[in-house]
């Protein structure tokens, strides 16, 4: 009842969650044997940079279109290309579906 | 008769009549109390909710219901409208009623301080009508015109934010294409009719015969209702559209997306679903090139899909470029299910293809609410604007990361549910196809932890120090669709056993469809 079959495979979510929950129990016991000197509020909880002085939140703030520049610098021809795909004109709108009504019409009238 | 038994034969037109006579009522109960005008909403939709189940039992347990509007002898000349309801059609309707009843509970809240919301009502539940009429109509006249009002509520609701003039932009990019779309589903209609005075749906897939003008019918329906639904490279008004209408909406929207998709489903296997096998030229069956056609479509949306969504800022707009990538994948599983016709697979594939539909709209429907949460208490947009909301929105977080672990088809939520279906049996058809499929969710969940990490973790940014958590009933509308998720991710059997399999079986057996009305009108 639980188990998912797809002809190739199979897939049981509630085997799934017991494993990782046992995973959980076996990461907190190991937790378990640690030392209890954590305190909240002292200099354990500052972030040591190195001696520098810790910046204002809004100067430490990573923006988004920050994030993954280099997977986008590295595709960014493919993306100069789907830019100028994007133009935001609705009559280039109309026009991609007539490209995919004409190669459509194509293929269906050759085959 | 019993009452019961007497709503239960009615109930295909009480699902249409309820919430199109109440978005007709609702200026006159907005101008009583605006309360009330919520209230009225929830039970109009919780109503037609009660009669899309109390019909889905049926519908399940004895198969497809006919319902005629008008003229009930043949001999008569015909003005009549059938009602064909199957596994597929309540399939769909239940998707309907749950994001319907989902978008107005959270409206309480996030359209509260708007103008002219009796307008808004009206609109929302006009749209839910038209999606509920697309899913039931036997007759292909019948769906254009429910595509219509669908367009044309839609349109209306995507500029409601008026003042803002990108959502007016928005719109008209929406109209422009929902209406040159329409005038070729009007103009492939007269094409069938021309051929076989006939409008109704069962009667054209018994008499087709696949000629050159059907072949153009078949072009341009698969055409329009795949733009219609996102498909890639037509998919350019969604993002504009998704992501300039309020999140609420957004909901309704993905409702009437999801009835162009089941359009293509109900074209494909059932009206040409007697030809499908028909042979062309290099002894290719017509399934095979069909299914290729929508392969190729597919993986083109996924990747632009996951592409574009990396480098958006407009966290709407990322999430409608995301749901691009989400068409793709239904697609790709109904693609591969026209294309290995009669392979074991194929149907593995196709029980994939509709629970990714349900899987889609809750999970993409998510993302949105959470998105519009966002907007709700900081007013913005972009994702370079906002950071640390964790720290105040601690159940928005919790959904949210519900919302990309199952869109980005994570174990075990519902995301990878279908996702494992539709990888299992895309593989058997071609391995390159699976990878691609799989590489691309690995770049959704890229792009959704960016979400994470941008919106909600990071330092606490001075101007949104004040920020709250979002209102109750927004956060009962996101607790819905996450419970949703994981209920669906822990006994997807559960759904694919009762709701899934039947609507797989209705769409493989259209020879069933046919008889029903065929035979017992």
């Amino acid at each position: 009842m639980f188990t998912l079959e797809s002809g190739s495979g199979f897939w049981n979510p509630l085997i799934w969650v017991l494993i990782v929950f046992i995973a959980f129990l076996f990461f907190y016991g190991i937790r378990g044997f640690g030392k209890s000197i954590y305190k909240k509020g002292t200099e354990q909880t500052k972030a040591f940079l190195s001696g520098n002085k810790e910046s204002a939140p809004e100067d430490m703030h990573v923006k988004a279109s920050n994030l993954y520049w280099g997977f986008t610098t590295s595709m960014k021809t493919l993306y100069a290309g789907l830019r100028k795909m994007h133009t935001g004109n609705a009559s280039d709108y109309v026009l991609w579906f007539v490209i995919v009504l004409a190669v459509l019409f194509l293929i269906f009238g050759v085959m | 008769m019993t009452l019961e038994e007497t709503l239960l034969q009615h109930s295909p037109a009480l699902i249409i009549a309820i919430p199109l006579l109440s978005a007709f009522l609702m200026p006159l109960v907005s101008r009583i109390h605006a309360k009330l005008r919520n209230v009225f909403a929830l039970v109009m939709l919780g109503l037609t909710g009660c009669f899309i189940w109390l019909l889905a039992t049926d519908v399940l347990a004895s198969g497809p219901r006919v319902y005629i509007f008008g003229a009930k002898n043949l001999t008569l000349p015909l003005v009549r409208i059938l009602f064909e309801v199957d596994s597929i059609g309540i399939f769909m309707a239940i998707i309907t009623i749950m994001l319907a009843i989902i978008a107005v509970i959270y409206s309480w809240s996030f359209m509260n301080e708007q103008d002219g919301l009796d307008k808004y009502y009206t609109l929302l539940l006009l749209v839910v009508t038209s999606a509920l009429g697309m899913e039931f109509t036997g007759d292909i006249f019948n769906f254009f015109v429910f595509l219509e009002i669908s367009c044309i509520a839609s349109c209306a609701l995507i500029a409601f934010w008026v003042e803002e003039g990108e959502a007016l932009e928005a719109a008209f990019k929406y109209i422009v294409v929902s209406a040159i779309g329409a005038l070729f589903v009007l103009f492939a209609i007269g094409l069938l009719y021309a051929q076989y005075d006939a409008l109704n749906i069962a009667t054209l897939a018994q008499a087709l015969q696949y000629t050159f003008l059907d072949k153009i019918v078949l072009i341009l329906l698969l055409v329009v209702l795949g733009m219609k639904a996102g498909l890639a490279p037509m998919h350019m008004w969604l993002p504009d559209a998704y992501g300039r209408a309020p999140p609420s909406v957004t909901l309704i929207i993905i409702s009437a997306t999801l009835a162009s998709f089941y359009g293509v489903l109900r074209v494909i296997f059932t009206l040409y679903g007697n030809v499908l096998t028909t042979s062309m030229r290099f002894d290719f069956p017509l399934h095979v090139i069909i299914g290729w056609v929508l392969i190729v479509l597919a993986i083109v949306s996924i990747l632009i899909g996951v592409i574009m969504a990396l480098i958006q800022s407009d966290l709407m707009r990322l999430i409608g470029y995301t749901a691009v990538a989400e068409v793709g994948y239904m697609f790709l599983a109904i693609g591969t299910t026209v294309a290995a016709l009669g392979a074991p697979y194929a149907t593995v594939a196709l029980q994939g293809g509709i629970l990714h539909l349900l899987n889609d709209a809750i999970d993409i429907g998510l993302l949105f609410l959470v998105a519009g949460a966002i907007y709700y208490v900081t007013k913005k947009r972009s994702l370079d604007d906002i950071s640390g909301l964790a720290r105040t929105m601690k159940y928005t977080t919790v959904f949210f990361i519900v919302a990309l672990l199952a869109v980005a088809g994570m174990p075990p939520l519902n995301g990878f549910t279908s996702k494992f279906l539709i990888y299992e049996s895309v593989y058997q058809l071609n391995p390159i196809l699976s990878i691609v499929a799989i590489l691309c969710s690995i770049l959704m969940l890229a792009i959704f932890i960016k979400v994470l990490y941008a919106a909600f973790l990071g330092p606490e940014l001075p101007a949104l120090k004040d920020v709250k958590e979002a209102p109750k009933s927004m956060l009962l509308a996101m607790g819905l669709l996450a419970s949703l998720a994981i209920l669906i991710g822990l006994f997807p059997n559960l759904f694919i056993d009762t709701l899934v399999k039947p609507a797989a079986d209705a769409l493989l057996n259209h020879a069933q469809y046919i008889t029903m009305v065929i035979g017992g009108v």
